[in-house]
């Protein structure tokens, strides 16, 4: 069991100094995967007035670190490829924590770039995996079918009509923060209750508007000491808590349905920060789906089991309201490569600089987030805090 | 389109040749230990209810095929090439007697919400492919 004592002492002791997207985000045919890597990897550091040559810690997920260390043209002393869905990125800041603690390095890059949309080679998945052999000939295939499984089961426990106003609360309001926010996918395209409940079905309970945008993106962040921070060219990020782990791979094999890893990593990494969910500002939780966001929200404790309807109702979690969520647009209205986990990150190190524009929170210096991997079978939480 | 996609295909492991052959035979064959008296799907070269006993701990037993329905979804969007000619269909987790989940596809109802309630009796159909291997579907009972 993790050595709640030992992770205090580590909190705080390394610091986010960069986050960036690649140049173009969204529909982006004319950049390889590799190109998003790059040049999210290059924007991250210029973020924090360094350079390539300064990175001696390599850290990503879906492409292997000596891909990306290669293309990229550095050497790094340190290097984690740990791929366990779109929560690795999250983890990952987790793991650079501890690695600058160690010693190991001063300075970690972590990259992620994914053509979800726009590929030419999507990676293939093992024929031989217990997923491909037992889910795959039935079609239980890719996210939405088995997100969709696990939403009916939640219907069931919990009711139907109430788990599907609160999709569509969920759904509304992070589409209301994507219209604050230039990058996002859908800025321009505002939308309704009648659109979430008219758009088609995807795969029965979930509509379009449950499921998550397929985009062409990247993402950085860069990560140091607590020393060299001081020298941040926009400011820094203390990384206060974290937690990861995983509990399945394909979704017939999940121990609950409705009770993803998150009851674990959740109530870690807020006590290794020493806060509690009344001190958090914002929460950027991953959404795949709109199941995601109301499961993960219950796991991380904010509410309890089959309470999240209640907590998300009203659109409290819009803009103006008393629970900023995915104030990027997310996901669901952002943009989603594939592998989103590191962009919970980067908006939560934006809005504690300050730096988040129209969308910018009056207060906050505390925010927690949250990345969902896999078939709900991963996630990893950090908590962030003000420098 | 000429060449269409095939659907994946179950590729059997050492560990479950026997699971996949007895679907051929249209039986379940399950593993249980010895130990514990648990059930498991999918097969492992250990029972995870008595990892120190290995192998030796295992015995397959064959399933009742009585099932109820755990939860499922209708597929709309074809998740893969192979399946755009079978939309809309039903994916599901069903619970054994055996008190395992095996994922599966409901067929022989017509694919609306309503028709399917959580818990519904269901019994097993034995789906037999042109390429040779059987997959375990399953109806109402």
């Amino acid at each position: 069991m993790p050595n709640i004592q030992r992770l205090k002492n580590l909190s705080g002791q390394a610091h986010i100094v960069g986050v960036g997207e690649s140049n173009k985000i969204g529909k982006v045919p004319d950049k390889s995967p590799l190109a998003h890597h790059s040049e999210a990897a290059i924007n991250a550091l210029d973020d924090a007035g360094l350079q390539l040559s300064d990175v001696d810690a390599l850290f990503t997920a879906g492409w292997s670190t000596l891909d990306v260390g290669e293309y990229l043209g550095i050497q790094p002393r340190y290097t984690d490829s740990t791929s366990v869905g779109g929560s690795s990125f999250v983890i990952h800041v987790a793991h650079a924590l501890a690695a600058i603690a160690a010693g190991y390095c001063e300075v970690a890059l972590i990259t992620h770039g994914q053509s979800g949309r726009s590929d030419r080679a999507p990676i293939p998945r093992n024929p031989g995996a217990p997923m491909s052999q037992y889910e795959a000939p039935y079609g239980i295939i890719g996210p939405p079918v088995s997100y969709a499984m696990a939403a009916r089961r939640y219907m069931h426990q919990y009711g139907e009509d109430r788990t599907r106003q609160a999709m569509a609360e969920i759904a509304v309001s992070t589409r209301k923060w994507a219209n604050l926010n230039p990058m996002a996918y859908f800025y321009d395209k505002p939308t309704t209750f009648d659109d979430y409940h008219n758009s088609k079905w995807v795969a029965w309970p979930f509509h379009l508007l449950d499921c998550c945008l397929v985009t062409d993106a990247g993402g950085a962040i860069v990560i140091t000491t607590p020393e060299r921070a001081r020298d941040a060219k926009n400011g820094s990020v203390k990384i206060l808590g974290a937690g990861e782990g995983h509990d399945h791979s394909g979704i017939s094999q999940m121990p609950d349905l409705t009770r993803a890893f998150g009851r674990n990593t959740g109530p870690q990494a807020l006590e290794m920060a020493g806060v509690t969910h009344s001190d958090l500002d914002l929460a950027m939780v991953y959404d795949s789906f709109t199941y995601t966001v109301l499961v993960s929200l219950e796991n991380l404790g904010f509410c309890g089991p089959g309470e999240g309807p209640d907590f998300v109702a009203s659109q409290r979690t819009a803009p103006g309201g008393d629970f900023p969520l995915n104030t990027n647009g997310g996901g669901l209205s952002y943009t989603h490569p594939g592998m989103y986990g590191i962009f919970t990150v980067i908006e939560a190190a934006r809005q504690l600089r300050g730096q988040a524009g129209e969308r910018q929170l009056d207060k906050c210096d505390l925010a927690v987030a949250h990345g969902t991997g896999g078939l709900l079978s991963s996630t990893g939480t950090v908590v962030l805090g003000t420098d | 389109m000429t060449n269409k996609t095939p659907k994946p295909q179950p590729v059997s492991q050492p560990e479950s040749d026997r699971y996949w052959q007895g679907l051929k035979n249209e039986e379940i064959w399950l593993q249980r230990s010895k130990a514990t008296g648990k059930f498991q799907f999918y097969p492992r070269n250990f029972s995870i209810s008595d990892p120190e006993t290995g192998a030796d701990g295992i015995e397959w037993v064959q399933a009742s095929g009585k099932a109820e329905l755990f939860t499922f979804a209708i597929v709309h969007a074809a998740p893969h090439m192979g399946f755009v000619g079978e939309v809309p269909y039903v994916t599901a987790l069903v619970q054994l007697e055996e008190d395992v989940i095996v994922p599966t596809n409901i067929v022989g109802i017509d694919p609306e919400p309503e028709n399917f309630v959580i818990g519904m009796a269901l019994k097993p159909v034995f789906e037999h492919s042109e390429d040779g291997h059987t997959l375990l579907m399953f109806t109402s009972a």
